[in-house]
């Protein structure tokens, strides 16, 4: 359906824009072929009227034809053999109500009057047709820009709520809360470790400073800093934390928004290790076949639970994000297999 | 007694009672199933009660732990979590320690601990906290056998007396809760109280059947019949939307 006719300001628009049209043909009428006054308006109103409709048809030939310069000699062809068309037609439709005028004792003499014109109304037909083809693809552009600024703007929120969401999690307060619980634990007994979880907690807020600024950072970044995350983790769930690493090296430049994982790896600590009396073994995999990249983190999940509770907003934001960046190109899958929560995400590999 | 799933935070409160030496730690608990069953056995006066730990949490915990005079300990609840602090005083708990805290802190949660023990008046702990959301599994406790029932593993309740009947996977659980209680607490969409005695589980019902009464029978995926009341079939009615 031509856009046009699902907004009817744009239709009347364009129709107004026909009426100048319309008096060019009636004057091109009365130059060329001599016709009266009132010929020229019997013949170019209703004319003019039907060609504004059949110039709508351009539409489709645009949609058919997007402006492709590897193409540029097949689509000129095809728009020139259909103005030709659109134009003999109008020319016939023309001629055919000139005859049927003729029936009127008035307009007798107007079919041989309209054959003299003939070659300038079929140029006109032509060059009219074009000019509303130029029209389709000039708003066809305009359209395309319109998307393109909405898709960005999209593109801006969602990183702002990342953003957001990142910011919370660097302060994650429960995180904190329990964090600091295990250095008051460790102070009195254990003064070393208890530095060390300090600097360790350090490390990690230092390294998320900043992080979220950035539109994209490499693996690598993103990888050290759930390395950081994970070591504070293992300081307060002692052995129940167990962390294995897989990690392919071609993988490590490939260009990742930031803070993009780290839901996952709080996911998989909070709902795979502190909910789990043994704890368990929370695995990382990177891999590269190709252009793709795959990254998996994978969790024991507790077995009485039904389904992992409360992962569902980290994930949702991990798949919002990477639906953003790449569109159909990347891809987030979560499943409960055999015991274990299991996440992969799937990105093309650039840097 | 100490629970907490944390084996530092355990450290903490075990290093600041060093400074009381009239307290003696009878034992130290990692998760809420071996709390339950250390409580009944040790019958501890006081106990320090990490809300978010593995399987079983504080709260069901508290749930569980014997309901008569004699071995109904002092609570004090140690956590991260400042949500579930209007839980706990509801549940009756002498104190809510927020992590991390420091020894004044520390000090007038057990001063507190130690006037409810002296007053000897321990108010009944709530057995079925209200926690705002919809109870996602029932804790029933068999003996010293504490059972984790998902709600969509129930198939219905039945009221007994000071008792309710929970049946799922074809066995049957008591848990000392009305009916009524346990109906707020599970989510309203799944269950229905079909009956004065009975709440079921929506997605077990196979069919209505007629009978001469007027009142028809409710006929489960099991092949079980419960009754169903005039109330009740309004109920069920207006539920499946016919």
């Amino acid at each position: 359906m031509h856009p046009f006719f699902t907004q009817s300001g744009r239709l009347g628009l364009y129709l107004l824009g026909w009426i100048p049209l319309t008096a060019i043909l009636g004057g091109l009428l009365v130059l060329a072929g001599g016709l009266s006054l009132l010929e020229a308006t019997a013949l170019s109103v209703p004319l003019a009227l039907l060609y504004a409709f059949l110039c709508l048809s351009s539409w489709y030939l645009c949609r058919a034809f997007p402006v492709d310069s590897s193409r540029l000699l097949a689509t000129a062809s095809a728009l020139a053999m259909a103005s030709i068309v659109a134009a003999s037609l109008w020319l016939l439709s023309g001629t055919t109500l000139a005859w049927a005028l003729a029936l009127l004792p008035a307009f007798q003499t107007l079919p041989d009057r309209l054959a003299r014109a003939g070659p300038v109304v079929f140029l006109l037909g032509v060059l009219l047709y074009l000019l509303v083809l130029a029209m389709h693809y000039v708003l066809d552009a305009a359209e395309k820009v319109r998307v393109e600024e909405r898709r960005a703007a999209d593109l801006r929120t969602l990183a702002r709520e990342a953003e957001l969401q990142a910011l919370r999690a660097r302060l994650n307060p429960h995180f904190l809360f329990n964090s600091l619980n295990s250095i008051a634990a460790l102070v009195a007994e254990r003064p070393e470790e208890a530095r060390s979880m300090c600097a360790l907690l350090a490390d990690f807020l230092r390294t998320t400073l900043g992080m979220s600024e950035r539109i994209s950072i490499p693996l690598r970044e993103e990888l050290a800093l759930a390395r950081r995350y994970l070591a504070v983790e293992r300081v307060r769930f002692g052995n129940r934390l167990t962390v294995s690493e897989n990690v392919d090296a071609s993988t490590l430049d490939v260009a990742v928004p930031p803070l993009l994982l780290q839901p996952l790896f709080e996911n998989a600590v909070k709902h795979g290790i502190g909910a789990r009396l043994e704890g368990g073994v929370l695995s990382l995999v990177t891999r590269r076949s190709g252009g793709r990249v795959s990254i998996v983190v994978e969790n024991p999940a507790d077995a009485r639970a039904e389904k992992p509770a409360g992962t569902g907003l980290g994930l949702a934001n991990v798949k919002r994000r990477v639906a953003a960046c790449w569109g159909d190109a990347g891809h987030v899958g979560a499943r409960l297999h055999d015991g274990r929560f299991r996440v992969e995400i799937e990105l093309p590999a650039e840097a | 007694m100490l629970v907490d799933d944390e084996e530092l935070a355990r450290a903490l409160v075990r290093q600041l009672l060093a400074a009381h030496p009239d307290i003696r730690i009878l034992a130290e608990c990692a998760n809420g199933f071996e709390a339950v069953k250390v409580v009944a056995e040790t019958k501890p006066d006081l106990l320090f009660l990490d809300v978010q730990m593995p399987q079983l949490d504080g709260l069901e915990v508290l749930e569980l732990i014997e309901r008569d005079a004699a071995g109904r300990p002092a609570v004090i609840f140690v956590t991260a979590y400042d949500q579930y602090a209007l839980k706990a005083f509801d549940a009756n708990a002498v104190d809510y320690l927020l992590k991390p805290f420091d020894r004044a802190r520390f000090e007038t949660a057990l001063a507190r601990a130690r006037t409810r023990l002296d007053s000897g008046s321990a108010p009944a702990l709530d057995p079925l906290v209200p926690r705002g959301a919809p109870l996602s599994r029932v804790v029933v406790k068999d003996g010293v056998t504490v059972t984790v029932l998902p709600v969509s593993k129930i198939d219905y309740v039945k009221a007994e007396d000071d008792y309710v009947l929970l049946r799922a996977d074809g066995r049957n659980h008591l848990k000392n809760q009305t009916l009524a209680g346990l109906e707020e607490a599970l989510p309203k969409e799944r269950f229905v109280r079909i009956h004065r005695s009975y709440l079921l589980n929506l997605d077990r019902l196979v069919r209505l059947e007629p009978s001469a009464t007027g009142a028809p029978t409710a006929v489960l995926t099991d092949g079980a019949r419960l009754p169903v009341s005039r109330t009740g079939a309004q109920r069920l009615h207006d539920r499946l939307g016919h």
